[in-house]
């Protein structure tokens, strides 16, 4: 009886969630006129993700994964206390969204806020819950029960050699465009503003100090350094504004776009060499450390302020004419959001250190599943921060002067008459509130976001007076954990080049031999240090063709994890459900391959990369045109390069799951067998 | 109480967890070595000798 009646009061509690989130994505979607609220958005996005998680998370765990509690995992059967450990699901899960979310989920949805609030908001909200959080949460258990193997392993074994080595090289790719893109959003978030630049910049001592003291004042004390070392960071924000208004002191941290690239690539390139404990660690305890506490306050703080959005639900640039970036809605709102809805990227943290961490596949759903919603919930609050600023404002931040025009007055004119009213003195006006001496032509997203957060938190938390404290922490809080994604990154790829080089010569691959240490750092930040300085010198302010290329490269990364899992599942004999990842798999075909296609053929300039060499070349004929063109042919390239790949993955796949269904090839997936897990006896 | 007592055990081990202090303290343990600065410096030397890359997404 007792049970009957829990059985209908959860029924009735989750048709009630149902019908909620029905109604406030049915609002998001129709309502027209007048601005919105967020909590709309707050309340559609908790309904989805509470329904996606109770119920198509539940499907996928007993339908087609077929979650074993009694079957051991690695951590428990490899447990060696230093890769392999047994972990509380909560301390797993921290850990797991700590890695996932970076400034993906912040950058990408601020850019597709162009488009309006609604394609980004629609997109982040369906592409969590029936792509990323799916394939997230398939490629952690399908690592779990092959022993925390990677994705690139689990490509080589399920799907051929050409699988694996695919996905090797598009790891590589990516990261290198990935630190690129990232580079350049630091770079125009940091140009020309004293006050940011001089807080970045007292980052590398406070992390410096932290790594001494680490070391040697209070071994292993990391919590401890990391709240001395947020302090000392309020302190340079605090201190910031002196120096932006000191006549001496201001025009030292006063940087243009060029001289803060070189900057950074010589600090990424000393950051690979030098020891880790001493700048890298600290600096990434220090950024997590922010980050985590950042994304909580954000979290309380748009739940409680609820701000107005002024962003319409749609605007003129979907037809692929804006001003941020160039392309449509489709393809390009699904390449532009990664990070949020699906980001290939999460693969390789789903098969990299997680699953070794896993207790029980019981806890797969929460930790893969439920990780990626917590990161599309940060996309959500991107997407609020950056459409509660008046449309003309945003558009002012983001445009390049390419498009809007190299003086206030002609900005303001432009994007007025595109029906977004701004006026200079506006601007001015915003640009002194927060510190900064102009916020025109700052593309990236990072800038526009900080405005955002420090709108919505200076109308409770201080007033005004405090507006461009909040800023400068936004721009702290982004620039720091994108530096330290810098750093980490790359010697994330120096080891990956060095592991391949070492085939060809053995010395090559030794990660402590220094020629091959200061060899593969220099060729790693070459690499992205030349996408990063292509960027600064685009007159349409870089963003335009290095996110859709990042972007592009990600996706097509998810298609490779996806690829993966479909050969899997049809393996395993659920080739019913196969469309659970089959589904996202054919959507992010058609959305990679069709913006490749317009990144590398389409006709107008602004969107097609040969066809803005074209133009630049019947051109006047100057050094700098001459750049341009290799480098808009270099893009080109490399996106045919990656869907190349990509295609031999798909080509690949696609021959292993005919021949599975056909009954021509073995269906044998190549799982650790099974061992009874102890924990379970204990527990018993 | 007791829940929120647990709450922020649970909290503060996951800090210690993302922050590296519970592999610390696993390290000291499995080389039965007290805290030092000689035995920090042996616990870094022991996670960059491995080659799993620590991957954070963008």
């Amino acid at each position: 009886m007792l049970d009957g009646m829990q059985k209908t009061f959860s029924m009735l509690v989750w048709v009630a969630v149902a019908v909620f989130g029905a109604v406030a994505t049915a609002v998001i979607a129709i309502h027209r006129e007048e601005p919105i609220n967020a909590l709309w958005l707050i309340v559609a996005a908790t309904c989805c993700y509470a329904l996606g998680y109770r119920f198509y998370s539940k499907f996928i765990a007993a339908k087609i994964l077929a979650v074993d509690a009694m079957r051991a995992t690695p951590a428990e059967r490899l447990e060696n206390g230093r890769d392999f450990l047994v972990t509380n699901k909560w301390v797993v899960f921290g850990h797991h969204f700590a890695a996932i979310a970076g400034p993906g989920p912040l950058v990408g949805p601020v850019l597709a806020a162009q488009f309006g609030y609604l394609p980004g908001t629609l997109w982040v909200l369906a592409g969590a819950v029936f792509a990323g959080c799916v394939q997230d949460f398939v490629i952690l258990l399908f690592s779990v029960r092959r022993d925390g193997k990677s994705l690139t392993e689990m490509a080589k074994e399920e799907t051929g050699s050409v699988g694996g080595t695919v996905a090797y090289g598009a790891v590589i790719a990516i990261l290198i465009i990935l630190l690129a893109v990232i580079a350049l959003v630091v770079v125009n978030a940091l140009k020309d503003s004293p006050w940011g630049t001089f807080t970045i910049a007292m980052t590398i001592p406070i992390a410096l100090l932290m790594g001494v003291y680490l070391r040697r004042i209070r071994p292993g004390k990391v919590l401890e350094v990391s709240v001395l070392g947020f302090v000392l960071v309020l302190l340079a924000i605090w201190g910031g504004q002196w120096v932006s208004q000191d006549a001496t002191i201001a025009p030292l941290f006063t940087w243009r776009a060029s001289t803060l690239a070189i900057s950074i690539i010589v600090y990424a390139f000393a950051a690979s060499v030098v020891p880790v404990w001493l700048l890298l660690a600290p600096r990434d305890y220090l950024s997590t450390f922010v980050k985590l506490g950042t994304i909580g306050l954000l979290g309380i703080g748009m739940v409680a302020l609820h701000p107005t959005l002024h962003m319409p639900a749609l605007t003129r640039f979907v037809d692929g004419t804006g001003p941020v970036f160039a392309g449509k809605i489709f393809p390009f709102a699904f390449i532009t959001i990664a990070c949020g809805a699906i980001s290939g990227f999460h693969s390789l943290i789903s098969s990299g250190t997680t699953p070794k961490l896993i207790a029980r596949e019981t806890e797969t759903p929460m930790v893969g599943y439920g990780a990626m919603m917590a990161e599309s919930a940060v996309a959500v609050m991107a997407i609020i921060a950056a459409c509660v600023l008046q449309p003309g404002v945003y558009f002012a931040i983001n445009s390049p002067a390419g498009i809007v025009g190299q003086t206030a007055a002609a900005a303001t004119q432009t994007i007025s008459s595109w029906g977004f009213p701004v006026t200079a003195a506006d601007m001015q006006s915003l640009a002194h509130a927060v510190g900064e001496q102009t916020l025109f032509n700052r593309t990236g997203g990072a800038p526009a976001f900080a405005v955002g957060m420090a709108h919505i938190f200076s109308q409770s938390l201080g007033g005004s007076t405090v507006m461009a404290l909040w800023y400068h922490f936004a721009v702290m809080f982004e620039a720091l954990f994108i530096l330290t994604i810098l750093d980490a990154g790359t010697r994330v790829a120096r080891f990956m080049i060095q592991d391949a080089l070492g085939h060809i010569y053995k010395p090559l691959g030794r990660t402590s031999w220094y020629p091959s240490i200061l060899f593969t750092s220099a060729l790693v930040v070459a690499a992205w240090g030349f996408f990063l300085w292509q960027g600064v010198k685009d007159p349409l302010g870089g963003i335009n063709s290095l996110w859709p290329l990042f972007g592009i490269a990600n996706q097509l990364l998810a298609i490779v994890a996806l690829c993966v899992a479909t050969t899997i599942i049809i393996k395993m004999h659920r080739t019913r459900y196969a469309a659970v990842t089959l589904v996202p798999l054919v959507w992010l075909v058609a959305v990679t391959f069709t913006a490749s296609w317009h990144k590398i053929f389409d006709p107008n300039p602004r969107v097609g990369f040969l066809a803005q060499a074209s133009a630049l070349a019947a051109g006047s004929a100057t050094n700098a045109t001459a750049r341009l063109i290799f480098n808009n042919r270099l893009d080109a390239a490399v996106t045919s390069m990656l869907v190349v790949m990509v295609t031999l993955v798909l080509v690949e796949s696609a021959r292993q799951w005919i021949g599975v269904l056909r009954g021509v090839r073995d269906a044998q997936v190549k799982e650790t067998p099974f061992v009874m897990t102890r924990l379970a006896e204990e527990r018993s | 109480m007791n829940f929120l007592a647990e709450a922020m055990r649970l909290v503060a081990a996951t800090l210690r967890e993302i922050f590296d202090e519970s592999a610390y303290a696993r390290f000291l343990k499995r080389s039965h070595m007290t805290s030092s600065p000689a035995a920090y410096a042996a616990f870094w030397r022991e996670r960059e000798s491995s080659r799993a890359p620590r991957i954070k997404c963008c």
